[in-house]
Formats: structure tokens, C-alpha cells, sequence
């Protein structure tokens, strides 16, 4: 079951981006095969509006069931939500450091969205 | 004959310039409050209302059994009003600007739409004046349609005086574009100048002819004069920086009505406007 990180970097170490809408990319981790697919959210981060919808719409496309980041505001949870997808916010520094916490089930799955948008 | 009223900078006097320029023409006359978000003509101009209709634009509906989710509508929409994900796509008909391109590129024919009420247009009545005025609704921030609701209502065979929202931005574009002329209002200080500026690009941009009022004349410097005239830009009128005027607008009274001494200077400026118009 692949899981989506938001982050700025392309491996494990890289830092947690704690904007889900605006992330710079999309970290897709196999915990099964253990590979890694790095997705570029360029075209979301500077859209006039609606970047956490689309890229909610990526994170589906890209067939991760999870989702792991910082924050996630009420429209791209709403699509989130419609794909089935289940999101854990938190505050771990790192990817490897989100996913450590989420694999250790210390991470409770969001019910809501934990922001307005437009929160940064 | 459609006049259009603007400025960069809001609070320079728009509404002050339709409102009189309204009350002082000579038989019956439009006056369109095109600035939605928060008409304010009817504040100066108590009229009877004879009709109120409500606007909306259309949204997107997908036919779940027609969808076969390939994504066309979503990577079609410039406001990404549409994410396309299993089961079904997920319509965001806030963001939706009612272009109608969905509908269009759907290969299935899987879209259909339904209107979005976005707020009112309204008429009313006052002596030879005829107020049309949006009001958008609480929440809503699709500006644009509502002002061409309101603009629809335009009886080209009349007068019109359009009295624009502040700015530069689609709105305002929206509002004076078939204008016959623009009256661009300023006042006369550093701010006032920066925006008419803006204000001037706009209208030379959409090639639509202009000139300045200068509203409060004196009570500021002399830089706007001076742009004006190396740009060669005609100045109109300057409404001096009176405080009896601000006097009466408090109290919601047109400076025509309480100064009646006013109302030779807003004739010769129609007059002005005719001359200029018919040329």
C-alpha cells in the first residue's frame, strides 16, 4: 500500500513539507518493494487557485492509499476523502521521521481537515 | 451615450462624480452601480424598486453513469473547479467561473449544468433617474458575471452612467469596456497618482477614450496636474476640497441638492461629455 509524503527533497531524509496544497513535491513510498517515486508538484504550487485540490487529484493518480503531512485544509481533504485516500497530519521533521511514526501507528488518521485554506 | 466612471484608488469619489453627474443630466438617465461587492448609488439616490431578479452561473453536474473518469474536464478547467479521482469526480462549484468549457470537452457527454446564484440585480426608480444595481451575495467571489447581469439591463436607446468598483482588475475591466468614455476620478496626492497611473494603462490598454476629474482640489500637491499634462491627458473638472460637501455626504445628500451652486459645474461637464462624444 503506497503511502504520499509532502516534501521539498526527492529521498527518505529530505524534509516534511507541512503544506499539503502547496508542496514542491510528492514523495511515494512501497513499503512493500521499498521504492520510491518522486512526483513534481510545480504546476499545483503556483496555481491562482485551487493547488490542494489538484493536488489531491495527483496524490490519487499516483495510487497511494495514505497520505502523510503537516497540514491538510477542508478542499483537498473533501477530494482526499471522495478517493478514499486516508491522510495523518504531523509534525515530524523528516519523511523518514513521518514514516517511522506512521508505521509505528503513533499517528491517529484525520477525521477533518486541521486548517483553513490559504493557511500558510 | 454610456459613461463610465473609474479609478485606481478607491475612495476618490465615484460614486460622488455618477450620483451628481446623475441627479444634475437633463431627462431620463441610467445609473448602473456596477460595483457589486458593496453598492452605495442608492445610499444617495432613494428610489422605488420595481424589479429584482436573481443571477447565477452555471456549474458543472457529471452523470455518474456516463463519467468514465478520463479527466478531460479537470485538465481543461483553468480554476481547478474539478478533481478528477475514482469513483467519481469532485465538482467545486465555488471556485467555478461558469465558462462552460467542461461541457464542451467531455467526450461522453457526461456534464450538464445547473445554475449557481450569485447574487441580485436590481431596479428602482427615482424621478428621471433609473438606478440598476448588483448585489452579490455573502461568500461569493465571482465578480465579473454579476456586473454583465447588471450591464444587460442597459437600455441603449438612454443615457447610462456607469460607477465602477475601485481598481484595475477584471471587475473594473468588465464594467467600462463598451464605454463610450471613461472618467477616471483622482484625488491630488501620492496615492491618488500612483493608482491613476494604473488607471490610465488600463484604459489606453482597452483603447477606450478618457479624461481626469481631480476630486478635493487643494487639498493635496500639484503632481497630478503636472502627470496630466505631460501625458496630455485632458482634466476635466477638479471638485474642490469644499467641507460643506463632505458635510452633506455624510448625511447622505447629493452636493447638487444641498449646494445648488454646484450643480452649473457638473451641467458644463455633460455638456463637455456631449461635445467630446459626438466628435
Amino acid at each position: 500500500m503506497k503511502i504520499a509524503f509532502t516534501t521539498s527533497g526527492d529521498n527518505l531524509e529530505a524534509l516534511l513539507d507541512s503544506r499539503f496544497g502547496r508542496a514542491p513535491k510528492f514523495l511515494i513510498y512501497d513499503p512493500e518493494t521499498k521504492i520510491i517515486e518522486v512526483i513534481d508538484n510545480k504546476q499545483n504550487l503556483n496555481a491562482v487557485q485551487g493547488a490542494g485540490i489538484q493536488s489531491a487529484s495527483m496524490v490519487a493518480q499516483s495510487g497511494a492509499q495514505v497520505l502523510v503531512t503537516g497540514h491538510c485544509g477542508p478542499k483537498a481533504f473533501q477530494v482526499l476523502k471522495a478517493a478514499g485516500i486516508k491522510v495523518y497530519n504531523t509534525d515530524a521533521p523528516t519523511v523518514a521521521e513521518a514514516l517511522k511514526r506512521y508505521q509505528a501507528g503513533q499517528l491517529a488518521e484525520a477525521k477533518d481537515s486541521d486548517v483553513e485554506g490559504h493557511w500558510v | 451615450m454610456i459613461i463610465a466612471i473609474a479609478s485606481g484608488k478607491g475612495g476618490t469619489g465615484k460614486t460622488t462624480l455618477a450620483a451628481n453627474l446623475a441627479k444634475s443630466w437633463e431627462g431620463p438617465v441610467q445609473l448602473l452601480d456596477c460595483d457589486v461587492e458593496e453598492p452605495n448609488a442608492h445610499l444617495f439616490i432613494r428610489g422605488t424598486k420595481l424589479e429584482e431578479t436573481s443571477v447565477g452561473v452555471p456549474v458543472p453536474v457529471i452523470d455518474p453513469a456516463l463519467c468514465n473518469l478520463c479527466g478531460d474536464c479537470g485538465r481543461f478547467c483553468r480554476y481547478n473547479a474539478i478533481a478528477v479521482v475514482k469513483p467519481l469526480p469532485v465538482i467545486f462549484p465555488e471556485l467555478c467561473h461558469g465558462c462552460g468549457g467542461c461541457s464542451l470537452v467531455c467526450p461522453r457527454k457526461a456534464i450538464s449544468e445547473k445554475q449557481r446564484r450569485i447574487g441580485v440585480v436590481e431596479t428602482l426608480e427615482s424621478g428621471d433617474i433609473i438606478l440598476i444595481q448588483g448585489r452579490l451575495d455573502v461568500g461569493v467571489s465571482l465578480v465579473p458575471p454579476l456586473i454583465k447581469a447588471v450591464k444587460a439591463r442597459l437600455d441603449p436607446a438612454l443615457p447610462a452612467i456607469l460607477d465602477a468598483p475601485p481598481g484595475t482588475s477584471c471587475p473594473v475591466v468588465t464594467t467600462i469596456r463598451g464605454a463610450d468614455y471613461v472618467l477616471l476620478v483622482t484625488e491630488p496626492t501620492p496615492f491618488g497618482l500612483n493608482d491613476l497611473a494604473i488607471a490610465v494603462d488600463m484604459v489606453r490598454e482597452l483603447k477606450l477614450p478618457f479624461g481626469v476629474i481631480i476630486n478635493r482640489a487643494g487639498s493635496g500637491d500639484e503632481r497630478v496636474n503636472v502627470f496630466c499634462r505631460e501625458q496630455d491627458i485632458p482634466i476635466l473638472l477638479e471638485i474642490p476640497d469644499d467641507r460643506r460637501i463632505a458635510e452633506a455626504y455624510s448625511r447622505g445628500v447629493l452636493m447638487v441638492d444641498a449646494l445648488p451652486e454646484y450643480r452649473k459645474m457638473f451641467l458644463g461637464l455633460i455638456d463637455c461629455l456631449m461635445k467630446t462624444i459626438s466628435k
